[in-house]
């Protein structure tokens, strides 16, 4: 089955993450923002980016792409849904997600490795990864800073809807700040109840090859090529 | 120019109330009479005198940079269009350039290091390229004391336009330098460098048929940018704040529609020809397509797309509104550009057509408001002037520093060096750039002595670096010319890349003092000389003059970029000590030399002495070595010996794994010389045991003089002097190297 990377007006990351899906051996196609149905696709990604400028606030506007209407029908009728840095700035704009990204608390863009730990392999896009496992992943981002009120906070945690959480550097000096954007309860990525949508604020699509200096983000696509031959 | 004054008439009043409105000097007035065979109007006066300053007609530096090699094997195209371009082989070609943006910066950090960055942008697309990488130059004052402020608040400023821009249009910020000298304060540098990579024979150029309609694609005209290439063709003034609206404002949002829908329409095949208009607006990049042409071009200012009602033809002839390209559609292609156009949600306004006559004839409600030949425009007067050299310079240079003082604390020196703003942790800068968007950053800052971005569907990769050490130009402007290339050619050989082509951003005072044209022609003849010995040619450039005020003039600064190729990216070398127990060899030997050095400056406040000579015979003999010795699969580390010498190179190479090392400097001489002094051509790797007597014996092949001089473990840094032993956690080292910078961008 093919994926959908959406491109809206801003986006930058829609190759980079068709390549990455691609050397998963999945089939994935860019799809204009204006497109009205998503028929035929079996997985959809929203890309980092600015989309339109990010000048209001990151996302805001794309939540209001005539595509969304459809990703919201895919989501619900329970097809994975994945957004990477801007995507999930808009699928928690647009609702599909709870809480929302604030500006990083050093108030700045920001572009690093960081370190991130896998809280759930029981998802169409984790199931190549080990529980606990340690993921070394770039950020590149303004505002991926995550929160939420208290409540939400709770329900996300007892339900598991945590999926990735920024952690120390294996064997690093135990006081070295870790987390890059002050998120709350260190989340880097969260599930909706479901399982099905999931938004992270670090690229797994820049760590595929060796070459670009990890690989650790390969296990999303890999994981998301089994989801989808099973369903097929 | 030769006289004329015995066939001219005398001014009339008009002419004379235009003349010191525009401040065109009276020579270059008669020679405009004398080209039109009447008298100007006043808006095609300002016609030449947009075309006519240093920055679009290069009048002062046009026959000094003649004298430049632009020929090499690798060069599909030389100097001339928006940039140059060079082949790397299996049907691709990479398109670059620098550009200088530094009086704009000077008076609006942000939006002036913005539009430098969207400017190049536009360079690179503009040749049917699609940019991939992003590299910038940056020169401030005194971090320290009272004038810290003003520095800071321009870093902050500077770096936070070019990660707005760069990060938000999507392509990665790779690489750069930065560098702080107090001769800066007042005019900081900001020049940036744009990559780009396209099939050869999607190669395009700035190029119009006959009687072709000329479209206008992307941003609205407005009132902004005013005049921006004759204000960077001034010295900056107090009234230079008032020059604010000169800058122009950038908006990285249309960029990237922008960018996106020329490089379709390049893609499909939709346009014979492509133009940038940056610098001096809808005038530069129209009359340069027609006058590039052989051709003549009329312009209907009527159909040019506004943002503000009320403009007048001036105005819109001047403005450098952002995010605008001039497209030359195919014939029959013109509805599908403009279709594409409209997917983008951009204007694509067909608004001047091209014709026989090689004239650029300007219409506005019907009338022609300013006709002009596009070969006066483009062929400006030059001048070739006399330079001397400052005496001032000449006597620092000739500073005797064998008195100086030998430090008893050489393990604080150290520690202070790399906390010096030169050479302390760039990561508080590049760490606001996205380095990584377009997954090809095989090299990312901080890893490497340059970036190297690989190319899809191949093993290729390209290395990348920008260098120019500022002591050396202003001690010995045409050596610090030379180390500039040297240099940053260097640092692509030391990743692993073989040297292509450069490009130039030749950054001086102003042209028209003797002193200034000396260190203007001093540098270009530097640039030329090493340019010839190592076979490296220029491809592309841009000189920014009259970086000068009344109390300051800056250091000639020849920022130079140099594209080099990786034919398997694979092999590639860092910076940084991977391995325990491989060993430690120095190309080059052990003591440098004082003069000129970092290390004087951070202990003496002192900037004197002759810089370090430089053999360029024997630089290409070590370049050509590493490269050799990466290519083989057997070193993976290697690092340039730069400003802090052999102490400040090896405490760098500590840091990416926090691998020490223990290394014997045994020679004779001050251990100060020993341990920092700076000379050229010299390279440290590292090798297992297995691969070092290979090496050694190819070293010696070449007559390259080098020393093993230990080997890599531990997390202390050790070196073994012949009357003392020095000793450094790691961890200590990194706390001096990554704090200064930390505190001005957090």
């Amino acid at each position: 089955m093919k994926v959908a990377v959406v491109v809206f007006p801003g986006s930058n990351c829609d190759h980079d993450t068709r390549w990455a899906l691609e050397r998963a051996g999945l089939k994935a196609e860019l799809v204009w923002h204006t497109e009205g149905s998503l028929e035929g696709y079996g997985a959809v990604f929203l890309p980092g980016g600015f989309s339109y400028g990010d000048y209001l606030r990151a996302g805001a506007l794309a939540k209001f792409s005539p595509v969304m209407g459809e990703v919201r029908r895919l989501a619900q009728q329970g097809y994975p849904v994945m957004g990477i840095c801007n995507g999930f700035q808009v699928l928690t704009e647009a609702g599909l997600l709870p809480g929302a990204l604030l500006a990083n608390t050093n108030l700045h863009y920001t572009c690093k490795e960081v370190f991130l730990r896998v809280e759930r392999t029981d998802l169409a896009f984790t199931s190549d990864y080990r529980k606990g496992q340690v993921l070394r992943l770039p950020i590149a981002h303004g505002e991926g800073r995550y929160y939420a009120d208290e409540e939400t906070l709770a329900r996300l945690e007892n339900q598991g809807q945590v999926v990735f959480r920024y952690v120390p550097q294996p064997g690093a000096a135990s006081e070295a700040p870790y987390n890059p954007n002050g998120s709350l309860l260190d989340i880097a990525g969260i599930v909706n109840e479901r399982g099905n949508v999931l938004g992270m604020m670090p690229h797994p699509e820049r760590a595929v090859e060796e070459v670009l200096g990890s690989v650790d983000g390969e296990g999303i696509f890999t994981s998301l090529s089994k989801a989808l031959s099973a369903m097929a | 120019m030769t006289s004329m004054e015995d066939t001219l008439t005398p001014l009339s009043e008009q002419a004379k109330a235009l003349l010191k409105e525009t401040g065109i000097p009276l020579g270059e007035y008669q020679e405009i009479v004398r080209l039109l065979g009447r008298e100007p109007n006043r808006l095609e006066l300002y016609l030449f005198k947009v075309m006519w300053s240093e920055h679009c007609s290069y009048k002062n530096s046009r026959p000094l940079l003649r004298t430049l090699p632009k020929e090499g094997p690798a060069v599909l195209q030389g100097p001339g269009e928006n940039a140059g371009v060079v082949d790397i082989g299996e049907g691709w070609a990479v398109a670059f350039k620098i550009e200088s943006h530094n009086h704009p910066s000077a008076v609006e950090p942000v939006q002036g290091a913005a539009t430098g960055v969207g400017g190049i942008i536009r360079d690179i697309m503009a040749m049917g390229a699609r940019p991939v990488a992003l590299l910038n130059s940056l020169r401030f004052g005194k971090l320290e004391g009272s004038e810290g402020d003003r520095t800071r608040y321009l870093v902050q400023g500077v770096v936070g336009g070019i990660a707005h821009y760069g990060n938000a249009i999507g392509i990665p910020t790779v690489g750069g330098d930065v560098y702080f000298h107090p001769d800066y304060q007042d005019n900081p540098l900001v020049n940036a460098m744009c990559v780009g990579l396209l099939r050869v024979e999607e190669l395009k150029k700035s190029f119009a048929t006959l009687g072709r309609p000329v479209y206008y694609l992307g941003s609205k005209t407005g009132r902004d940018g005013i005049g921006g290439a004759a204000f960077a063709s001034e010295e900056l003034s107090e009234e230079s704040e008032s020059k604010r609206p000169s800058v122009q404002v950038g908006d990285p949002f249309m960029g990237k529609l922008t960018l996106e829908a020329t490089l379709e329409a390049i893609r499909l095949d939709l346009v014979e020809g492509v133009q940038d208009m940056g610098a001096a607006g809808l005038t530069s990049s129209l009359s340069e397509m027609a006058h590039k042409s052989g051709l003549g071009l009329e312009l209907d200012l009527d159909k040019v797309p506004r943002r503000e009602a009320g403009m007048s033809p001036l105005e819109l002839m001047l403005s450098e509104s952002q995010e605008r390209m001039v497209l030359v559609p195919r014939p029959g292609r013109e509805r599908a550009l403009e279709e594409l156009a409209a997917r983008w949600g951009l204007d694509a306004v067909p608004v001047a057509v091209t014709i026989a006559e090689p004239v650029f004839r300007i219409k506005s409600e019907g009338q022609v408001v300013a006709e002009v030949p596009t070969h006066a425009l483009a062929d400006s007067v030059t001048y070739v002037r006399e330079g001397q050299e400052s005496p001032e310079v000449g006597a620092l240079r000739a500073k005797d520093l064998a008195a100086l003082p030998i430090p008893t604390d050489l393990h604080g020196v150290l520690l202070n060096l790399l906390a010096s703003p030169n050479l302390c942790s760039r990561a508080p800068v590049f760490e606001r750039y996205d380095h990584q968007v377009g997954t090809n950053t095989a090299l990312v800052p901080g890893k490497g002595d340059a970036a190297i971005v690989r190319v899809k569907g191949t093993k290729r990769g390209v290395a990348l670096k920008v260098d120019a050490n500022p002591r050396y130009c202003r001690l010995h402007p045409r050596l610090g010319a030379m180390h500039a290339l040297a240099e940053a050619a260097r640092n692509v050989s030391v990743v692993g890349g073989e040297p292509l082509a450069y490009t130039d951003g030749l950054n001086c005072g102003n042209p028209e003092t003797p002193h200034g044209y000396y260190e203007l022609s001093e540098t270009i003849g530097g640039l030329a000389e090493a340019s010839r010995a190592l076979g490296i040619p220029v491809v592309s450039g841009n000189v920014s003059l009259y970086n000068e005020g009344p109390s300051y003039r800056i250091p000639p600064t020849p920022m130079v970029g140099v594209v080099g190729l990786l034919e398997d990216v694979e092999r590639r070398a860092e910076t940084g000590f991977r391995k325990p127990g491989e060993f430690v060899v120095l190309i080059g030997e052990p003591l440098g030399e004082l003069g000129a050095s970092e290390y004087l400056w951070v202990t003496e406040g002192l900037e004197a002495g002759h810089p370090p000579r430089l053999d360029l015979q024997r630089e290409a003999k070590a370049q050509s070595a590493i490269r050799d010795l990466i290519g083989m699969g057997w070193v993976r580390t290697a690092h340039d010996v730069a400003e802090g010498g052999l102490a400040v190179a090896l405490a760098e190479m500590t840091f990416p794994y926090g691998l020490g090392a223990t290394l014997e400097l045994r020679d004779p001489g001050r251990p100060d010389a020993l341990l920092f002094g700076e000379a050229p051509s010299r390279i440290l790797f590292s090798i297992d045991q297995g691969h070092l007597q290979s090496a050694v014996a190819h070293l010696q092949s070449l007559g390259l003089p080098h020393r093993v001089l230990g080997q890599v473990g531990g997390d202390e840094l050790t070196i073994l002097l012949p009357k003392a032993q020095l000793k450094w956690s790691v961890n200590e080292l990194k706390r001096s190297w990554e704090a200064p910078l930390r505190e001005v961008l957090p």
